[in-house]
């Protein structure tokens, strides 16, 4: 079984509908971007995978486990929020706006979590979030705080405090569109190490060249609908849809 | 040429003749003329200043000030658990909970505290036993003790205000923080301990300080209903030796020392919570 399907899915801001039966797959190891212009409904479909959104109709499945629901007796009872946050543990995300915590310093951002919720030794679980700092290439900045690193920096420690976690799954929601066009390239750098080293990602990017070279897959989305999803080089360079050769036309 | 003019300038090094400000003199003047005349006045006064320092020192002086510290720290203390739940409630999804804590707020803060602690000091008129039926049942008038009025008055209006400074506190938090907590699996508990409310923090201090230094002064209302705070202890005092202004004084002189030590703790808590 996939390690993530999505069937149907639909989601509606007020009488906007935003994702209109989004069907899905990603493999085990599998990187997959979702490409499209904006208002295509990409980040919220990403959102529904980690339950910060509830989706109206249609189902999430992350590892076999219903998003946002308990299966029991043939019946799907709805989680209570403390029982989505347990299901949440397993999902790593990074936010466009980074979102660190700005009173706690690079290090306590990544030890927060596995002390926090996993309730984990303080003393092992920082020297595992050192190794994560300096995989990330930021171990001489672990006693700064947010504000006193670039935007570059601090995507990294976000990067750093998902994987903190040891997730199955890593969503990553526009993680270069904030960064000044020179702080782009260290967090891809990052993303593409860690998808040499298998972990399974979904990420919403307008860098169609970090989509050619690590994606296994690239799914292109408009309206709330998936137009068009295939091999990089199939979507990219052969584009079937009108809809997609436009947008393409566009942006590369 | 003009060019050729300045360059004369700076060659022959005129003098520099900085701005002159006659009004700062004269204003300061002004200011330290009325300064000394009202100490002149003071020294001029009918009054023995050299009773003062005894009246601060007094046993009944000293028992107004325990109790004026007692009531406010607990009047205040039981506000702040109070306004974190009513602007809990406040936020919350649930609508009987948000209407009860806007009608809470409003009732409140709407009524002058004098007349919220005259209320609760006269209850026993109107409810001559406090209970809840089937498990206890005291007169009103044992459990209604000046202190307990005063507390009931002076914190429950205090916690419509606190209500309000910590829903202005969590509301300042971006809401990206929160999702970041849930990211990592956060429940809403450890989210609101661990991230919003260290960061609402910033927003909720500064004005619970100016309250608390409000509250402060704000004890001396309970010398109404005879509760021995400060002003009581004065007015005890000086109803024997008819020495009002020398008591009076002492205890102004409490309220300040009381103020300061409150502005100073201000200070530093503003600062650990400072921003980074």
């Amino acid at each position: 079984m996939a390690l993530v399907e999505a069937i149907g899915v639909r989601k509606s801001f007020g009488h906007t509908e935003v994702l209109k039966g989004i069907d899905m797959e990603v493999e085990r190891g599998e990187v997959v971007c979702l490409l499209g212009p904006s208002g295509a409904g990409k980040s919220t479909f990403l959102r529904c995978v980690n339950h910060l959104e509830t989706i109206d109709a249609g189902r999430i499945w992350v590892d076999g486990v219903p998003v946002g629901f308990r299966a029991s007796g043939g019946k799907l009872y709805e989680l209570r929020e403390r029982d989505a946050a347990h299901q949440r543990r397993d999902v790593g995300m990074v936010f466009q706006r980074f979102n660190l915590f700005p009173h706690r310093t690079a290090l306590e951002n990544v030890m927060e979590g596995p002390v926090q919720v996993l309730g984990r030794g303080r003393a092992e679980v920082r020297a595992e979030a050192l190794t994560l700092l300096e995989r990330v290439g930021l171990a001489e900045k672990a006693s700064a705080y947010p504000g006193q690193l670039s935007g570059g920096q601090q995507q990294r420690v976000a990067i750093a405090r998902a994987l903190a976690m040891k997730p199955k799954l890593m969503l990553f929601d526009e993680p270069t569109s904030a960064l000044d066009p020179e702080l782009v390239g260290e967090v891809l750098d990052v993303m593409t190490s860690l998808a040499r080293d298998g972990m399974t990602m979904i990420v919403v990017t307008h860098e169609i060249g970090f989509a050619r070279s690590v994606a296994d897959r690239v799914v292109f989305l408009v309206d709330g609908a998936v137009v068009e999803s295939g091999t990089p080089s199939d979507v990219l360079d052969n584009p079937q849809q009108p809809r997609t050769r436009q947008f393409l036309a566009k942006v590369l | 040429m003009a060019s050729d003019t300045r360059m004369n300038d700076v060659r022959e090094e005129l003098v520099v003749v900085p701005l002159s400000h006659p009004w700062r003199w004269i204003s300061g003047a002004v200011i330290v003329l009325v300064i000394a005349g009202l100490g002149w006045s003071m020294s001029e006064a009918q009054i023995q200043w050299e009773h003062v320092p005894g009246f601060f020192t007094h046993p009944v002086m000293l028992e107004g000030l325990l109790n004026t510290i007692v009531l406010a720290l607990a009047a205040q203390g039981g506000a702040i658990v109070l306004g974190v739940i009513i602007a809990l409630m406040r936020l919350s999804a649930n609508p009987v909970a948000r209407w009860f804590a806007v009608g809470y707020i409003w009732l409140f803060r709407g009524l002058p505290v004098l007349l919220q602690i005259l209320i609760w000091f006269n209850l026993a008129l109107v409810f001559q036993n406090v209970s809840i039926p089937g498990l206890f049942s005291v007169p009103t008038n044992v459990v209604m003790t000046a202190f307990v009025a005063a507390l009931l008055g002076l914190g429950l209006n205090e916690s419509a205000y606190m209500a309000e400074i910590v829903r202005a506190g969590l509301s300042s938090v971006d809401e990206g923080q929160t999702e970041a907590a849930k990211s990592i699996g956060m429940t809403p508990m450890t989210t609101l301990r661990r991230v919003v409310l260290p960061q609402a923090m910033r927003v909720i201090i500064p004005p619970t300080g100016n309250n608390f230094i409000n509250m402060i002064k704000g004890t001396s209302m309970a010398s109404v209903i005879a509760f021995l705070e400060l002003i009581h202890a004065a007015n005890n005092i000086s109803s024997r030796n008819l020495e009002i202004m020398e008591t009076l004084f002492a205890a102004a002189a409490w309220y300040l020392v009381m103020v300061s030590l409150a502005s100073i703790g201000q200070h530093y808590l503003e600062r650990a919570y400072g921003p980074r």
